[in-house]
């Protein structure tokens, strides 16, 4: 064991980090029943990461919960799936297909977009295992409705966010009480921005799934989007499929989310492009986002992340 | 990789935005955001969209921050909403609060995370009439949590610039500060809407020479007063490699090392620390502000809603605090809340209403008997078990609390420790 010396002063990620370290304690020691949302995604990793720091040597109080539309990048899942076996954490996968099956979501088309049922499915997982407080990625500065959200946000018996009934947030000072069924929503990178996440990712070396950094893919140019051209997203006729180099900035439903051109490679590639980026995180990647300015509040209110 | 990208050091400013609706708020939170290119392409399209129909080609920079659905409807603010951005010198975090008056709880919860607080006056109004008591609530809130302030004197073009219109709020706002105690507030005049005196110095004050809005945000002194004594509120206890016992939790004020004697609170035990530790490595020292695991050099029984503190440190369960009531359902008398401060929650009673401070004239009037949303008052409270003894003006972190309805699981109130028994 080296003895570090002691830092001259905390840098702005050392305040970010030992805030959302402080903010992941606190979860734990107000809840009982905790997880841990994971879907493979940088936000989440870097989340993994804190909190791996938060309880370090210990292993992890809760265990990781991924929400898997079946439309996702093989390479997120596989990454996913490796994270979890190499910090040696309990990982539990639902599948929206499964609550397809029963018929607790219906879609409107089979290649609909599962972004907005993967409320329906997240509900079904907190009820089956009595989660009464999710700790998650969501950042304030991607969207403006989350710009509002508390730091712990309160979810009543249906899984809603009222953002007329916040509670106040004091100091550190967070409320994490709840009734019976109600759960909390807990988010440690509230105050991050992306720039913060990628500098986060250098500086740790946090390991991410390879669609974030430069490949070739197959995609048409659609609305001012690179949409990608896979089996679920099939090219409309007239589209042209062009092989670009791509990286993702979000990664989420392979029919929602398309990723920008880039040839970054590395982290600091990555980070460089960010610095004169002209697009936010959301509008560049999102089409669910696109369809309206005040998408994400209704999705929010209806238990969406 | 290096710390290449963790750079603009002048370390982050927390600062809030107080203003009634018309004071033009928004508006200049869009302006500070575009003038430093905290904006991106889509979002000013999203705000151009937002309005077409009414817009007059202009872009409306207010509607960069009223975020939420219900709120676009009624045209106002009626949360604290975040907003982030960064100039070569700093980085900055806006909490915007909202000006109406019945959300007042929304501008404390804005202040309790902030150093400093922007408050704006619309000049073109207040001309010989002197100021709302809108303002006067704010400079309260300000001076209670302990902000620097700064008044931005706003609509500026309004007024044809004049330099008396200027001096006579200055002057109003003056008295305000002398009344309430507030140090040195910075007076500013601009005009958001174009963006005279924000991020450039207009040529219409040739009678104001600086600095601007943004360069005042980007030197004020962003360190909240704190007397640097050590306090660690226990967050867990965690078990290290060598099966030592850990302290868990993030250091609220004050720096410790190892070798340091400290006393645990409330029980007052006295240890010596043996060990910092962090998933990173052993420290030999830490800072206010991090996250870190102290291990002692002998066995104490410390645990969750305990706390470690330099030897001084004391505790109470009797003292005056200042109290702003944050819930709905009034306060009852005899009723017990719970209390919430650093990781410990224990119940308190509150004892007696010293005052409630009025708005109009910022009087203490003694003989209140109950507490409603948006009062502000100053209280005795009871405590079953005891709290660390800390002022808040002294140990900010630790000198705040929090009240919780048991019931409804509400935040009632936000306090602040004057003076402890």
């Amino acid at each position: 064991m080296s003895a570090l010396a002691k830092p001259h002063r905390l840098s702005h990620l050392d305040v970010l980090e030992s805030e959302a370290i402080h903010i992941i304690r606190e979860a734990a020691g107000e809840r009982t029943n905790l997880g841990l949302l994971f879907s493979g995604g940088k936000d989440s990793a870097v989340v993994l990461h804190l909190a791996t720091k938060a309880f370090w040597p210990e292993k992890l109080p809760f265990p990781l919960l991924h929400v898997d539309t079946g439309h996702n990048f093989p390479e997120v899942l596989e990454f996913r799936d490796a994270t979890a076996r190499r910090l040696g954490e309990r990982l539990i996968v639902r599948e929206v297909e499964g609550s397809i099956l029963r018929g607790t979501v219906k879609l409107a088309r089979a290649e609909a977009s599962r972004n907005a049922a993967q409320s329906v499915t997240l509900l079904e997982a907190i009820e089956e295992f009595g989660f009464d407080a999710l700790i998650g990625g969501a950042r304030r500065d991607e969207e403006k409705a989350r710009a509002k959200e508390r730091i712990f946000s309160h979810r009543d018996e249906f899984g809603a966010w009222n953002p007329k009934a916040q509670r106040p947030e004091l100091w550190s000072l967070y409320n994490a009480r709840i009734n019976a069924g109600e759960h909390m929503r807990v988010f440690p990178l509230s105050n991050w921005t992306e720039r913060d996440v990628w500098a986060y990712i250098a500086r740790e070396g946090i390991a991410l799934p390879s669609i974030y950094f430069t490949h070739k893919r197959d995609v048409v140019r659609r609305d001012g989007l690179l949409v990608p051209a896979t089996a679920l997203t099939p090219p409309r006729v007239g589209e042209t499929v062009e092989s670009v180099s791509v990286r993702f900035r979000t990664v989420g439903d392979i029919t929602g989310t398309c990723p920008v051109e880039s040839t970054a490679a590395t982290v600091d590639e990555i980070l460089a492009e960010t610095e004169i980026a002209e697009l936010s995180e959301r509008g560049a990647t999102r089409m669910d986002d696109r369809t309206s300015e005040a998408a994400m509040e209704r999705r929010k209110r209806e238990g969406y992340f | 990789m290096s710390d290449a990208f963790d750079t603009n050091d002048a370390g982050v400013l927390r600062f809030i935005t107080a203003g009634s609706v018309d004071d033009g708020k928004s508006t200049l939170i869009g302006r500070l955001l575009f003038d430093a290119k905290g904006l991106l392409r889509d979002q000013v399209a999203a705000i151009s969209k937002a309005r077409a129909g009414e817009s007059d080609g202009e872009i409306d920079l207010a509607l960069v921050t009223d975020g939420l659905e219900s709120e676009r409807e009624q045209g106002i603010t009626i949360d604290v909403a975040y907003r982030y951005f960064a100039t070569p010198r700093r980085s900055f975090i806006i909490a915007d609060a909202p000006g109406h008056e019945q959300y007042t709880r929304n501008m404390v919860t804005a202040a309790s995370n902030a150093e400093a607080a922007v408050i704006l006056i619309d000049a073109s109004r207040i001309a010989g009439k002197g100021l709302k008591a809108q303002t006067r609530r704010h400079a309260t809130i300000a001076k209670l949590m302990g902000l620097k302030v700064i008044v931005a004197i706003n609509k500026m073009d309004l007024t044809g610039w004049s330099r008396a219109v200027f001096e006579e709020i200055r002057d109003h706002f003056a008295r305000v500060a002398r009344t309430l105690g507030i140090d040195d507030p910075i007076y500013v005049p601009i005009a958001a809407k174009h963006g005279d005196n924000v991020a450039r110095l207009t040529p219409q004050t040739p009678w104001y020479e600086g600095p601007t809005l943004l360069e005042i945000l980007e030197t004020l002194d962003a360190s909240r007063r704190n007397d640097g004594v050590f306090r660690l509120p226990v967050q867990r206890v965690l078990r290290m490699p060598d099966g030592a016992r850990a302290y868990a939790g993030r250091i609220a004020s004050g720096e410790v090392a190892v070798g340091r004697e400290i006393t645990v609170l409330p029980s007052g035990q006295t240890a010596v620390v043996e060990a910092i530790r962090t998933f990173d490595g052993a420290y030999s020292a830490a800072l206010e502000g991090q996250s870190v695991s102290i291990v002692l050099d002998r066995d104490v029984d410390v645990g969750r809603g305990d706390s470690l503190a330099s030897t001084e440190g004391r505790t109470t369960r009797a003292f005056v605090a200042d109290l702003c009531w944050l819930d709905e359902a009034p306060w009852e008398k005899g009723r017990r809340y719970l209390l919430k401060q650093g990781s410990r929650t224990t119940q308190a009673l509150i004892d007696g209403i010293v005052y409630v401070r009025e708005m109009t004239e910022l009087a203490e009037v003694g003989e209140a008997s109950g507490l409603k949303l948006n009062d502000i008052a100053s209280v005795k409270v009871k405590l079953r078990d005891p709290i660390i003894a800390d002022i808040y003006s002294e140990r900010p972190a630790t000198g705040a609390f929090v009240l919780i309805d048991a019931t409804s699981n509400q935040t009632a109130a936000a306090g602040m420790i004057r003076e402890a028994a």
